[in-house]
C-alpha cells in the first residue's frame, strides 16, 4: 500500500502526515508513506485544496485534516 | 442578557464601581468577549455546513468558460462560500486556469475569498453592527468584481508562469458528503478555526477595552479623522502586514473608531488586512510573474483606497 500526503508544506499538511503515520502504526498495516510537495505532482491528482490524502493512487480526502480514526477507516 | 451578566460579574461580584475606568474596561472586555465567541461559534458552524456543499472542484466547474461580468459576479459570490486557505492558493489557481476559468474571473475569486470571510464579518457585525457588516460585504464584492474585470481586460495571460499552461491536471471526482459528514466537517472546522483565532480575539478585545477605558476621546480625530487625506493610504499600508489577524485587529479598530478614527478609514484598513497579504503574494509568485502580481496588488490597493475616501465622504 502506498500513502501519499499532498501539500505545499503548511502546518495542516504536516499534521496530516503525522496522523497518517499514527494510523499506519495503530492499524498494524504496512505501507509506504510519502510526502508530495511539488506542484506538478499534486496537480496530477486534480486536487485543488490541500492537504490531500491519496491511497494507492486514489484521492481519499482533500482540503481537510483527516483524523487518525478516519484514516484507519480509509486504509484498504 | 449578556450585558446584564457582564455587569453583574464586574460590578456585583468583583465589586468595581460602575463608571470607573477599570470597571468600564473590564465590563467591556467581558461583554465583548462573550458576545464574539457566541457569534463565532454559531456562525462559523453554519458557514462550514454551507461550505461543505461548495468544494473548490465544483466552483471551478461553475466558473469554467464564464463570460466577463457574469463570471466576475459569480466568482466573487462563490468566493464567500468556497473554503479557501492561502496555503492552497497555488493548486486552486492552476485548477481554475487549466479548466478554462478566465484570468479576470479567477482574480475576482482570489480577491473576494479571503476578503469577504466569515470571521471578519462576524467581528464587524458583533462590534460595529449589521449595517457596517453589510457595507463591508457589498463593497468587498464590488472591489473583487471590478478588480477582476480590469485584470481581465488588461490581457495579462502571458504573465502567468509558463509552466502553469503546460501543466497536466488530473480530474478527481467530487465526493458528495452525507449530512452526517457535513456536520462532522462543520464541527471540526469550527473547533479548528476557534483554536486558531481565540488568542487573537482575547488580546484584541483586551487592547480594545484598554483603549476604551483609558485613551482620551477624540485622541485620534486629528490623525485618523476624515479631514486627514493621508489617513486612508496609511491605514491600507499598515493593514498589509497584519494579514489573517482580522480577529485581533477588528476589536482594536472598533475602539479607535470611538476615539475619532473615521469609518471609511476603518473599512479600508479592514479590507487591506484581509485582502492584501505579503505571505499570499509570496505564495502567488509561484504562479504569477512580477508584472501581474504587482498589477493585482496595485489595483486592489487602489480600489480599497477609493472605498476609504468614498465612505469617509458619505458616512
Amino acid at each position: 500500500m502506498k500513502i501519499e500526503i499532498l501539500g505545499t508544506g503548511c502546518t495542516k499538511c504536516k499534521n496530516l502526515y503525522d496522523n497518517a503515520k499514527k494510523a499506519l502504526e495503530e492499524s498494524g498495516k504496512s505501507g509506504e508513506l510519502l510526502k508530495i510537495e511539488d506542484i506538478p505532482s499534486i496537480m496530477k491528482y486534480g486536487v485543488m485544496s490541500t492537504p490531500a490524502l491519496v491511497i494507492d493512487g486514489e484521492v481519499k480526502c482533500a482540503g481537510k485534516l483527516a483524523t487518525v480514526a478516519e484514516i484507519i477507516g480509509m486504509l484498504p | 442578557m449578556l450585558k446584564g451578566f457582564a455587569d453583574y460579574l464586574v460590578f456585583t461580584l468583583v465589586g468595581l464601581v460602575p463608571g470607573s475606568r477599570s470597571g468600564e474596561a473590564l465590563d467591556f472586555f467581558i461583554y465583548d468577549t462573550l458576545k464574539i465567541f457566541l457569534l463565532l461559534t454559531t456562525i462559523i458552524f453554519v458557514v462550514a455546513i454551507i461550505r461543505s456543499s461548495f468544494p473548490p472542484e465544483r466552483t471551478k466547474q461553475i466558473l469554467s468558460h464564464k463570460k466577463e461580468y457574469v463570471g466576475n459576479l459569480l466568482a466573487a459570490l462563490l468566493g464567500i462560500v468556497t473554503p479557501f486557505c492561502s496555503c492552497s492558493a497555488v493548486p486552486l489557481f492552476i485548477g481554475f486556469v487549466e479548466s478554462g476559468v478566465p484570468l479576470g474571473v479567477t482574480f475576482s475569486f482570489l480577491i473576494s475569498s479571503p476578503m469577504v470571510n466569515e470571521v471578519a464579518l462576524i467581528m464587524l457585525w458583533g462590534l460595529f453592527g449589521w449595517k457596517i457588516a453589510l457595507i463591508y460585504i457589498g463593497t468587498g464584492l464590488l472591489v473583487a468584481i471590478i478588480a477582476g474585470i480590469i485584470i481581465g481586460r488588461l490581457k495579462m495571460e502571458k504573465y502567468v508562469q509558463d509552466y502553469v499552461w503546460a501543466m497536466q491536471v488530473g480530474s478527481s471526482e467530487i465526493k458528495v458528503m452525507s449530512l452526517r459528514e457535513k456536520m462532522n466537517y462543520a464541527r471540526e472546522y469550527t473547533i479548528g478555526l476557534l483554536k486558531k483565532i481565540w488568542p487573537y480575539v482575547v488580546v484584541g478585545v483586551g487592547i480594545g477595552a484598554f483603549i476604551h477605558g483609558y485613551v482620551p476621546e477624540d485622541f485620534l480625530a486629528k490623525w485618523a479623522g476624515r479631514d486627514n487625506p493621508f489617513a486612508v493610504p496609511i491605514a491600507v499600508a499598515l493593514g498589509v502586514p497584519l494579514y489573517s489577524n482580522a480577529a485581533g485587529v477588528i476589536p482594536i479598530v472598533q475602539a479607535l473608531t470611538a476615539k475619532g478614527m473615521a469609518m471609511g478609514t476603518v473599512l479600508a484598513f479592514m479590507m487591506a488586512v484581509t485582502a492584501l497579504s505579503l505571505p499570499e503574494a509570496v505564495i502567488l509568485s509561484n504562479v504569477l510573474k512580477k508584472p501581474l502580481l504587482a498589477t493585482f496588488f496595485g489595483i486592489v490597493a487602489t480600489a480599497i483606497i477609493i472605498v476609504g475616501y468614498l465612505f469617509n465622504a458619505i458616512l
